[in-house]
């Protein structure tokens, strides 16, 4: 034949190649998301629903995990979270999205991202949202492509005036970043990108989680242009025997005041100091270390004090893992999600027909002493406090005392109090073998009486306390002569409910503050979860509970103090909370 | 002659060791080898294989109670509540446990495989304590709570 036919047919084959590959992708894209939404659960959800919350964000139906890609845009907040279209356990995960304006209040959109390519059909997992100079948030997500291997891919909004960003693309350069023999990338082990930075060379920078052996670490990637990436010799950072980081995070903190700052933000440790912040897989906790970011090396080093596995603190000492920040521009602050699972039984969350929750966005700053992050609830889930407070002021709750709080829906409740002990001197020293809060807690329950504490609240309690989760400190002298206490936060959920199989682990931390002020606790109550803020965000502890007596309306709340000495509640603000518009 | 019989007795030695240090680290290593080498792809499986040769094993015993559990309507019929809620919950294991541990581990993210193997072993106990001492199924629940305890030692090397 001649050449031009040849050509004539070659550019004919090539047009209908492209032609086909694009109608194909499309109705692949189409296929695989209706098959998705009519698959739906194999029973439908029980109607008797006590645990579902008012105000917390869950999905109508099905298991949630990790939160992804949380940002703002155009006013608009996004959610993206790790969803399971066909059961109450993990599996067949999918970018679920719901968006909103005020951070509580939230609006469903159909999944963003779901498997569709070889570079993700066999899974759509955690990611992050980079929001490029230009203003277009880009996703960065980790795909399980055909081997069973994981990869990281970029999706970017197919209609940038659309404000909810309800439909993604995917690059056909994707995967961007893939585990290879060159590289020696466990492909098992490489996962969760986190929000890029520009360095100073002004090129972008993307940490991944990953472990070698037992060595936990954030692989580091660079790029000028956002799709061609090279991996770096070195990680961003490492810690051998911590086993896998997930969901590593890492951001920039002003060293004074409470405000946030923009993920490529730099500055000397006086006014900028770093964040690094990874999920273990071992233990199931997110923990983060404050350090400084090494522009010219590309390394994170801790400060002193500071190592990057079990013994760092953490964002949540209860159910908390998977967590991520994000930027708010809006309101020029950081917001920190996470991830809070079942305490139930599979079989449970099969009947009840879902599984998973995430806790109220919190604000997350750096303490001015520099040695921790201190977290508090947004406060736009303050409008959902209704105008009926129950105020309490200036009650002595002496020894074996309680107080029912009154008046309140208190299954779904916010709750502040201000506690002030006396004599301090009085206090019982601390044995110094006891350095772990949780088992501290844990060994000594709501019965056994330090000379202050236990006193807190006991909440989703029934009448005749059958059931109760309490939310108490214990206050310990550090040495026997000495002016240093040491503050304990325990929340105790082995009385929390009449049913075995719950998870009714007891969860403690230390708060760091001065006993000789007084003592702030903050709960957030919301049928079958319990949000704990003490010290003002100093320490914080998220419970699941599942009470079979102190549901909805035979739901009670009480202040109490089982220490020998007395303690005065300064004051006491319980608030019945609205429901949000979740779904 | 004698360096093929020396090199086979090194490798069959060598092959059993990867299942005896494997089930070392578990809480029943007679259980764990037992269930192990009556498997035919246990001599050549990495971790995550006989994690998942593990797990086939429950999805069995998973099977198997169920079976018991429908055979006992007949003959225990005042039995009938406790053995509707223990349907419900070894239905759980079959139907959402192991094919979430399956994916999980296939797929490079073992803590979730973590979970449904747990799982395993706490509906087998909350079955178990609905017949309030009078279990007709303890010793099918004690091996579900043995296999459990050992396949999430064996999942737990994967995290």
């Amino acid at each position: 034949m001649t050449r031009e036919v040849f050509s004539n047919i070659g550019l004919w084959l090539l047009f209908t190649l492209l032609i086909g590959n694009y109608v194909v992708d499309l109705e692949a894209s189409h296929h695989v998301y209706k098959r998705l939404s009519q698959t739906t659960n194999t029973e439908s959800p029980s109607v008797n629903q006590p645990y579902r919350t008012g105000f917390h964000f869950q999905p109508p139906k099905n298991w949630m995990n990790d939160p992804n890609g949380p940002m703002i845009y155009k006013g608009i907040y996004h959610l993206f979270y790790q969803w399971n279209p066909k059961g109450a356990v993990w599996g067949n995960i999918v970018w679920a999205h719901s968006t909103s304006t005020d951070l509580i209040n939230w609006e469903p959109h159909p999944p963003a991202i779901f498997p569709s390519e070889p570079f993700d059909i066999n899974g759509c997992w955690s990611g992050s949202v980079t929001i490029l100079p230009n203003g277009k948030p880009v996703i960065l997500y980790t795909g399980i492509d055909p081997k069973n291997q994981q990869v990281q891919n970029i999706a970017e909004p197919k209609n940038i005036s659309d404000p909810y960003l309800r439909e993604w693309t995917k690059s056909t350069l994707n995967p961007l970043m893939a585990p290879d023999a060159v590289n020696g990338i466990n492909a098992s082990s490489f996962r969760d990108p986190t929000t890029a930075w520009l360095g100073q060379d002004k090129k972008w920078r993307v940490i991944i989680g990953s472990k070698i052996n037992r060595r936990g670490l954030a692989i580091t990637y660079t790029s000028k242009d956002f799709l061609k990436w090279e991996k770096s010799p070195e990680p961003l950072h490492y810690d051998d025997g911590s086993g896998m980081w997930e969901c590593p995070d890492f951001f920039p903190v002003t060293r004074s005041g409470s405000k946030g700052v923009e993920t490529s933000s730099f500055g000397e440790p006086n006014e900028i100091k770093h964040v690094l912040k990874v999920s273990l897989d071992d233990t199931k906790h997110d923990y983060y270390t404050i350090g400084t970011y090494d522009r010219v090396k590309d390394k994170f080093v801790p400060d002193s004090g500071f190592k990057m596995d079990g013994t760092a603190p953490r964002y949540d000492y209860g159910k908390y893992y998977a967590s991520k920040t994000f930027y708010d521009s809006a309101k020029s602050r950081r917001i920190l999600w996470g991830w809070t699972n079942e305490s139930s039984s599979v079989d449970d969350d099969v009947e009840k027909g879902w599984s998973g929750i995430q806790t109220i966005p919190r604000k997350i700053w750096l303490d001015r002493s520099g040695k921790q992050l201190i977290q508090w609830p947004v406060r736009e889930v303050e409008r959902l406090r209704t105008k009926e407070v129950k105020n309490l002021r200036n009650k002595v709750l002496k020894s074996g005392s309680r107080l029912e709080v009154y008046g309140v829906t208190a299954a779904q409740a916010d709750v502040e109090v201000l506690f002030k002990v006396r004599d301090l001197e009085k206090a019982d020293v601390i044995d110094p073998s006891w350095t772990d809060p949780q088992l501290i807690c844990s060994q000594m329950n709501v019965s056994v009486k330090s000379s202050f504490g236990p006193f807190g609240l006991m909440v989703l309690a029934s009448k005749n306390l059958e059931e109760y989760t309490s939310v108490y400190f214990r206050i310990f002298k550090a040495r026997q002569n000495s002016g240093k206490f040491v503050v304990v936060m325990c929340s105790d959920q082995s009385r929390s409910s009449l049913e075995e199989d719950n998870d009714k682990t007891t969860y403690g931390a230390f708060v760091d503050i001065n006993p000789y002020k007084p003592i702030p606790l903050r709960a957030l109550i919301d049928h079958s979860v319990v949000e704990s803020f003490g010290g003002k965000g100093r320490a914080c502890i998220t419970s699941r509970v599942y009470p079979k007596l102190a549901i909805g309306k035979s739901s009670h709340l009480f202040a109490f103090n089982y220490g020998s000495q007395s303690v005065d509640v300064l004051n006491l603000n319980a608030w019945s909370m609205n429901s949000a518009q979740i779904s | 002659m004698k360096l093929i019989v020396m090199v086979m007795t090194m490798m069959m030695i060598s092959e059993g060791s990867m299942i005896d240090q494997t089930c070392k680290q578990t809480p029943d290593f007679k259980l764990c080898v037992s269930l192990l080498n009556s498997d035919p792809r246990g001599s050549s499986a990495d971790t995550s294989g006989l994690a998942l040769i593990l797990i086939d094993k429950i999805k069995v015993l998973a099977t198997k109670t169920l079976t018991e559990i429908n055979g006992l309507y007949k003959k225990r019929p005042e039995l009938k509540q406790a053995l509707d809620q223990c349907s419900r919950r070894y239905k759980t294991i079959l139907n959402a446990d192991v094919p979430e541990a399956i994916e999980a581990i296939s797929k490079g993210v073992p803590k979730f495989g973590e979970d449904g193997v747990m799982d395993a072993g706490v509906e087998a106990s909350a079955c178990e304590e609905g017949f309030q001492g009078k279990s007709p199924l303890t010793s099918l629940t004690k091996s579900m709570q043995n296999i459990s305890s050992v396949t999430r030692a064996v999942v737990r090397m994967l995290l």
